[in-house]
């Protein structure tokens, strides 16, 4: 740990770094100066007030107040994803499903084979980890979708006029949709090591621990991540597709731009 | 002669816009029917309606006595077939298409059955493994029409089909179409097509939403 040597004044100095996004941005007439400090400044507070209620949440080390940081986490997640859904009914319902579902079972399944422990340090990062790559995910799935449906809706009206239930006539559409949310997920494992180092392994590297150890938990995070993108991406395809259809199980134009 | 369709006082709306004012109409079975009028007078929107593609804002749309709602979507739409004027075929060879209406109703692909239809509409065999983006428009909708028929609907509702093919492509259409109105299946068929105008045996017009009476 003793490599680990921020300090308030080497962050202040760290500013700098700031400073070159906003020269280029004036230089280059972006227009992005506001957006740059309104983001800085949100991230400045959010990531100091997470710490301080994480140096909270571990210390106190209760069962339920990091049960309570789960159900926060998986809330907010699900919220952000149900935004992504751009019009798409009920998109907040699917993505709360998706995540918890997903976020649970990877969770139960790395607690109960022993790869990390209920205790705050471990559940709740890894609990964030898991949650917002779903939530990545099920907004790529809802755009990819919402995309398709209106690019392909002449096959699915000609699909549903042979005869063909919901599902049969959105198959191809709820197969891409699925594939483009875990997509990221599958490009990223094959440069990992290679061209990437990963959050989770730089984190541990950086504070001491012996790389070789450190990939152990990579490829721990991998497969997480697989498992809980794979899981999420089905759930909110699955719930989502419905949506473009009515009771009479006809196209519903109004989702269709 | 039984009424396969009865049309009451039906009505459909997009916001404020009538597109179908106060439609009644009954339909024979066994009726081989020409739709024309203007285009955007609300006849594809009818028969829309009729396939349940889309729900009537008002109104009411008896199928065989039975209200169209009473019927389980998917059902009904086997019993009722709607045809596109610009069909698109779907996977990557024609196979994917004929072998779509068995995979609808779970049923092993007929390949016997498929070429005899093939063979309908002057297709042969070769033709079930050609891609999708070998074929020629008019064998397009040729193709498009046998997975509308391979298992034959009580009534097919064709929009525009053959408008855009030539002479033969659409003397093709028209023979098959005749051979199945022969065997009993009620056809509506939409055109602007004025040979077809003319032949026609049995038509309505629709003109502004409404059905014209002179």
């Amino acid at each position: 740990m003793t490599n680990l040597t921020v300090s308030n004044s080497t962050l202040a100095l760290g500013f700098i770094l700031v400073l070159v996004a906003l020269i280029i941005g004036y230089v280059e007439k972006l227009h992005i100066d506001k957006d740059i400090i309104i983001g800085v400044i949100r991230a400045v507070i959010q990531l100091s007030l997470v710490g301080y209620v994480l140096k909270f949440v571990i210390k106190a080390n209760d069962n339920w107040l990091t049960l309570a940081c789960f159900i926060i986490i998986v809330l907010n997640a699900s919220w952000n994803a149900g935004k992504r859904g751009n019009g798409i009914p009920k998109a907040f319902q699917s993505s709360l499903l998706a995540i918890f579902v997903g976020t649970t079972i990877t969770l139960a399944t790395l607690v109960l084979t022993g790869s990390i422990k209920f205790v705050p340090e471990q559940i709740v990062p890894v609990t964030g980890m898991i949650a917002s790559n779903i939530m990545v995910a099920i907004g790529l799935c809802y755009r990819n979708m919402k995309q398709t449906f209106t690019d392909r809706h002449q096959q699915v009206l000609e699909k549903l006029a042979l005869g063909a239930d919901i599902k049969l006539a959105s198959l191809d559409i709820l197969r891409d949709s699925i594939k483009s949310g875990m997509q990221p997920t599958i490009d990223s494992i094959k440069t990992l090591g290679l061209v990437s180092l990963p959050g989770m392994m730089s984190g541990l590297i950086f504070a001491g621990v012996d790389p070789v150890k450190a990939i152990k938990y990579q490829i721990m995070v991998t497969f997480m991540l697989l498992a809980s993108t794979s899981i999420g991406s089905i759930i909110s395809c699955y719930l989502g597709y419905k949506q473009f259809f009515n009771g009479r199980k006809q196209l519903n134009n109004e989702l269709i731009s | 002669m039984d009424k396969i369709f009865e049309v009451r006082d039906l009505s459909y709306q997009v916001g404020e816009t009538k597109i179908l004012k106060h439609i009644n109409l009954d339909i024979e079975k066994g009726k081989y029917l020409t739709v024309i009028g203007p285009s955007g007078s609300g006849k594809s929107t009818l028969m829309r309606i009729l396939a349940s593609m889309i729900s009537a804002t008002s109104g009411e749309v008896l199928f065989n006595g039975q209200a169209i709602e009473k019927f389980e979507s998917i059902e009904y739409r086997q019993k009722v077939s709607y045809a596109f004027q610009q069909p698109t075929l779907f996977g990557k060879t024609v196979k994917d298409n004929l072998a779509f209406p068995f995979e609808v109703r779970k049923k092993d692909f007929d390949q016997a059955q498929v070429i005899s239809y093939l063979e309908m509409v002057n297709l042969n065999e070769t033709y079930i493994d050609k891609s999708v983006n070998d074929v020629s428009g008019g064998e397009k909708q040729r193709i498009a029409l046998l997975r509308n028929l391979l298992f034959p609907p009580e009534v097919l509702i064709t929009d525009e089909v053959t408008a855009g093919l030539d002479t033969e492509n659409k003397a093709i259409v028209h023979k098959m179409l005749n051979e199945f109105n022969q065997r009993g299946l009620t056809i509506l068929r939409v055109t602007h097509d004025e040979s077809e105008i003319n032949e026609a045996t049995a038509k309505i017009e629709i003109r502004n939403g409404e059905m014209a009476h002179d």
